[in-house]
């Protein structure tokens, strides 16, 4: 890098133009898209910027650094005076203008050429015609469109070598008076003005001496514009920040000669122009030099005042300022604005940016702002802007300006509201600082992520929603056993009914009905006892589908078996014994526990009987039978604490096993004698576990009923051992069942499984006894026919 | 590619309607009224069996040789008609239904302005912008 030795007008300017570009306050390197812009500014041809660039060694570093930056600046100037680039002519050139920039804000321009050229007289022309030259074009910038040009504006406008440190100095709107006499005429007609000129000016775009006079013509014409616009602002309190800047600036500006004098006029009045909106484009323009805000020609960005205004009334509305108004309240407030309710339509189209019927701070700011520029006169845009449009922006520092009475009261009569208008509209466009201050108040967010809070409580509320419905869902697998239980147990009722008719028994029916609904307390406390840690849970999975209600009696019996299941690894086929002995004990067993034996008994035969006609309707039902049948005899045996009454079954007992075992089929023998041996010895095995503990280990009876039915069901004798096994197994996890529900996920989890795997095992049994049931309705077929082959011959 | 959009309100009068050309505008409007008994007929006939669950697109009202009309309805029984050149290459039902889709979103959103009274007809520039949209494409 080849030492480079500045002026200090020089050192000053590059300076200003490193801060300029240096977007990211890093202090050391010059954004490179503004470094690019700056340089494209300079009017040089596309070969001259690369070969600048070169030069400086910015190629070769990857980055404008400092130094690579003030060495193009200085190349910039070089080729601009038409010198050929070389390195040497880095410090061999003397008396080098200022590298010159074309920017889109005049005033900017011709303050910043003023500032700097007036100690470097040398330059001053040129720069100061190539600065007013091109601020025609600039001024004519159409502002109504939404600044996505803008990006280039500012670039232009921002090179200026003035003092952009002095602008930004007096950013703060020193005097009010000021302003006044530097008023932006109002925009249409200056805007119409300016457009003409505009024209003018494109053509004017090289620095040339030439223009000069008719830049100054147009400055005289601008002049005039402020002029009449005066009248306009003076009324106005909020000068344009930017306005008052300028202007002390001006004074401050010991050089203040009639260049830099009409600079701040015009620069004053192109701002205005600039803006539809308000004028104070040109303070604005300056400090916006410094500040580069993207929209530095909008005509609609706020202003502090205006913003502060917006929040209190918004405040009124909705003291949280992160909250929303709802449509309803800022219809209300609007419509105290007078305005058509089609526009006020419009308005709000404009203003919901997320549409979702409410306002945000940022959006509630838009809308009163598009109320305001309505009432003032300015026609709405099409599209929001995008100084209005609600996101997080903190750009530049915000500047303040006082705005007395920019706030439009909207209780204020429209004739009110229109002087009040006009102050704000300069404010409206005052900063470019004060755009990005839209931000500085509300967090304001992309409104897309400001959804969050609905969308959050959305996700609450399905939070909610989902953890209350694993509440209430009796199916829910989570509540799992719990909630199943209670459910089954409900459904047991409704199965049990099924049985009476088929069994025309009433006691045992009763008595397992007394046992349901036993249990069905029970089972509800333990659904509940389960919903609390269910609760826990965030998600329940979808609850499964109904266990098969009907194909068991008591569904409790599923229950049961899954407890025993949670206990353990497999499930058992006979989960209605193992399900009731838990539940009810103590209630049924003193009424029954004689009666049971009989009414057994009679159901076995009942049972039996209808058998057939159970198993037509449905094979489950079958294995049913002896579930309920056992449970019944369960629940009085394990009611039963009189041995009494055990021994008598016993005595049953025995011989029902022996016939049991002699039996090869299942309970499901149709043959009247078996099922009854069935019932018989189920009821023996009833008593017989009841006998061993009647209900103080409510798994101990289970057990050895699961045991007995697994010795009375042959066809369950492959799986009889293990089934006994299983059952050991679940009874001595069973009395930990209970604590289960009260775990966490893993029991729950666990229990889960080991009611899948009781399904499974269910499921087998059940397609076995449908077999079986499929043969033994074979042979009762055959014997039918054999028996009808034998009885003619008995009749004859 | 349409030619006639309306948007028909609960007690079927028109809340908007616009075509595309706009000198034959009356016999549009002739055929969205028409179109709407048939609306009702499909409306009636789901209705019953799935109550809410009914779909909000019905598809084809009915062809004549001109042009065919489309129709959806909403669940609070704001009815949208499409009225389709037959000459033009046949969209897809899909097309049509994105129509549809894009025409309720939009008109969810002017629901949404507190300054629009259900019952008036529409007048809503981004309304406005999304039906030209779907008129301007059957050039």
């Amino acid at each position: 890098m080849e030492s480079l030795t500045l002026s200090d007008v020089e050192q000053k300017y590059y300076s200003d133009l490193f801060v300029y570009c240096d977007t990211d306050n890093t202090k050391k390197v010059a954004s490179y898209g503004r470094v690019l812009d700056l340089f494209r500014a300079a009017q040089l041809p596309s070969e001259v910027v690369i070969q600048i660039t070169e030069l400086c060694g910015a190629t070769r570093l990857g980055h404008f650094g400092r130094s690579q930056f003030y060495i193009a600046l200085k190349l910039i100037a070089i080729a601009q005076s038409g010198l050929p680039l070389r390195v040497e002519s880095l410090n061999s050139v003397k008396d080098l203008p200022l590298p010159r920039f074309v920017v889109g804000k005049n005033e900017a321009e011709a303050r910043h050429v003023a500032l700097y050229q007036d100690p470097d007289s040398q330059g001053l022309y040129p720069a100061s015609a190539a600065a007013l030259i091109p601020r025609p074009p600039g001024r004519g910038h159409p502002n109504k469109k939404v600044p996505p040009s803008a990006s280039a504006h500012p670039l232009h406008e921002a090179v200026q070598p003035t003092a952009p440190s002095v602008e930004t100095q007096q950013a703060e709107p020193t005097s009010p008076v000021v302003s006044p006499h530097q008023s932006p005429p109002s925009s249409p007609p200056s805007w119409r003005k300016h457009k003409r000129q505009h024209s003018g000016g494109n053509a004017d775009r090289q620095p040339v001496a030439a223009p000069t006079g008719v830049v100054w013509t147009q400055f005289r014409e601008q002049q005039t514009a402020p002029v009449s616009g005066d009248g306009l602002w003076s009324s106005h309190s909020p000068p344009l920040p930017g306005q008052e800047s300028w202007v002390s600036f001006t004074a401050d500006t010991p050089p203040s000669s009639t260049v830099p004098g009409a600079h701040p006029s015009s620069v004053q009045e192109s701002t205005t122009i600039r803006t539809t909106m308000a004028p104070a484009a040109a303070a604005a323009t300056t400090t916006e030099v410094q500040r580069q805000s993207s929209g530095y020609d909008d005509p609609w960005k706020i202003t502090d005042e205006q913003r502060q205004y917006y929040i209190n009334q918004f405040k009124t509305i909705q003291p949280d300022l992160t909250g929303f108004i709802p449509g309803s309240a800022a219809k209300e407030f609007f419509t105290k604005s007078k305005l058509p309710i089609l526009e006020l339509s419009h308005i709000w189209e404009l203003s919901d940016f997320d549409k979702d019927g409410a306002l945000t701070l940022d959006e509630f700011c838009a809308a009163f702002h598009l109320v305001v520029a309505r009432k003032n006169g300015y026609d709405l845009p099409e599209k929001l802007p995008e100084s209005l449009m609600p996101k997080l922006i903190d750009l530049d520092d915000s500047a303040e300006v006082p705005e007395p009475t920019a706030d439009v009261g909207f209780s204020a009569s429209p004739a009110e509201v229109t002087p009040n208008k006009s102050p704000s509209m300069p404010s409206l466009n005052q900063a470019w600082p004060e755009m990005n201050q839209s931000n500085e108040d509300t967090a304001i967010v992309h409104p897309v992520p400001i959804r969050m809070t609905p969308s959050k409580i959305h996700m609450q509320e399905m939070e909610l929603k989902r953890t209350s419905s694993d509440h209430n869902h009796p199916t829910s697998p989570i509540l799992a056993k719990p909630p199943e239980v209670s459910e089954e147990v409900k459904l047991p009722v409704p199965a049990t009914m099924k049985f009476v008719p088929a069994n025309a028994v009433g006691d045992g029916y009763s008595s397992s009905d007394s046992f349901t609904s036993d249990q069905e307390p029970v089972a509800r406390q333990r659904s509940q006892s389960g919903a609390s840690p269910e609760a826990l849970k965030v998600v329940a999975p979808p609850p499964p589908p109904p266990r098969p209600h009907p194909s068991h009696s008591r569904s409790s019996s599923l229950d049961m078996n899954r407890n025993f299941a949670a206990a353990s690894a497999a499930g058992q086929p006979q989960p209605a014994a193992i399900a009731f002995p838990p539940a009810v004990p103590p209630r049924p067993l003193p009424t029954q526990s004689s009666v049971p034996h009989a009414g057994q008994r009679a159901e076995a035969e009942g049972a039996t009987g209808a058998g057939a006609p159970l198993t037509t309707t449905s094979p489950q039902q079958i294995p049913q039978q002896p579930n309920f049948a056992d449970f019944s005899h369960f629940q009085a045996f394990a009611a039963s604490e009189q041995p009494s009454s055990l021994p008598e079954v016993d005595k049953h007992s025995d011989p029902g096993q022996g016939d049991k075992s002699s039996d090869g089929a299942g309970p499901l023998r149709t043959v009247k004698s078996d099922g009854q041996a069935d019932e018989r010895t189920t009821t023996a095995g009833h008593s017989t576990k009841g006998s061993s503990g009647p209900l103080a280990p409510p798994p101990k009876p289970i057990r050895r009923r699961l045991k007995s039915e697994d010795e009375l069901r042959p066809e369950d004798e492959q799986h009889g051992p293990q089934k006994s096994n299983i059952i050991a197994a679940a009874m001595a996890t069973q009395p930990s069942i209970p604590r289960s529900v009260g775990k966490d996920k893993k029991a729950i989890q666990a229990s889960i499984r080991r009611n899948k795997e009781t399904n499974t095992v269910l499921a087998r049994l059940n397609s076995e006894l449908q077999q079986q049931l499929k043969d033994l309705l074979e042979e009762r077929i055959s014997l039918e026919v054999q028996l009808e082959q034998l009885r003619p011959f008995s009749h004859l | 590619m349409a030619v006639c959009i309306a948007v028909i309100a609960k007690e079927n009068y028109p809340l908007y309607i616009r075509s595309v050309p706009t000198q034959n505008e009356l016999k549009f409007h002739y055929t969205v009224h028409t179109s709407l008994d048939v609306v009702e007929e499909k409306i009636s006939a789901v209705g019953k069996s799935l109550g809410d669950q009914r779909e909000l697109y019905l598809g084809l009202l009915y062809p004549t040789e001109d042009y065919k009309v489309y129709g959806y309805v909403t669940n609070s029984k704001v009815k949208f008609v499409i009225v389709v050149d037959s000459s033009n290459t046949s969209l897809r039902d899909n097309e049509i239904r994105s129509m549809f889709r894009k025409l309720h979103n939009s008109f969810t959103d002017v629901m949404c302005n507190p300054f629009h009274t259900p019952g008036n007809p529409i007048q809503s520039k981004a309304f406005d912008e999304v039906v030209s949209g779907m008129l301007a494409q059957s050039t």
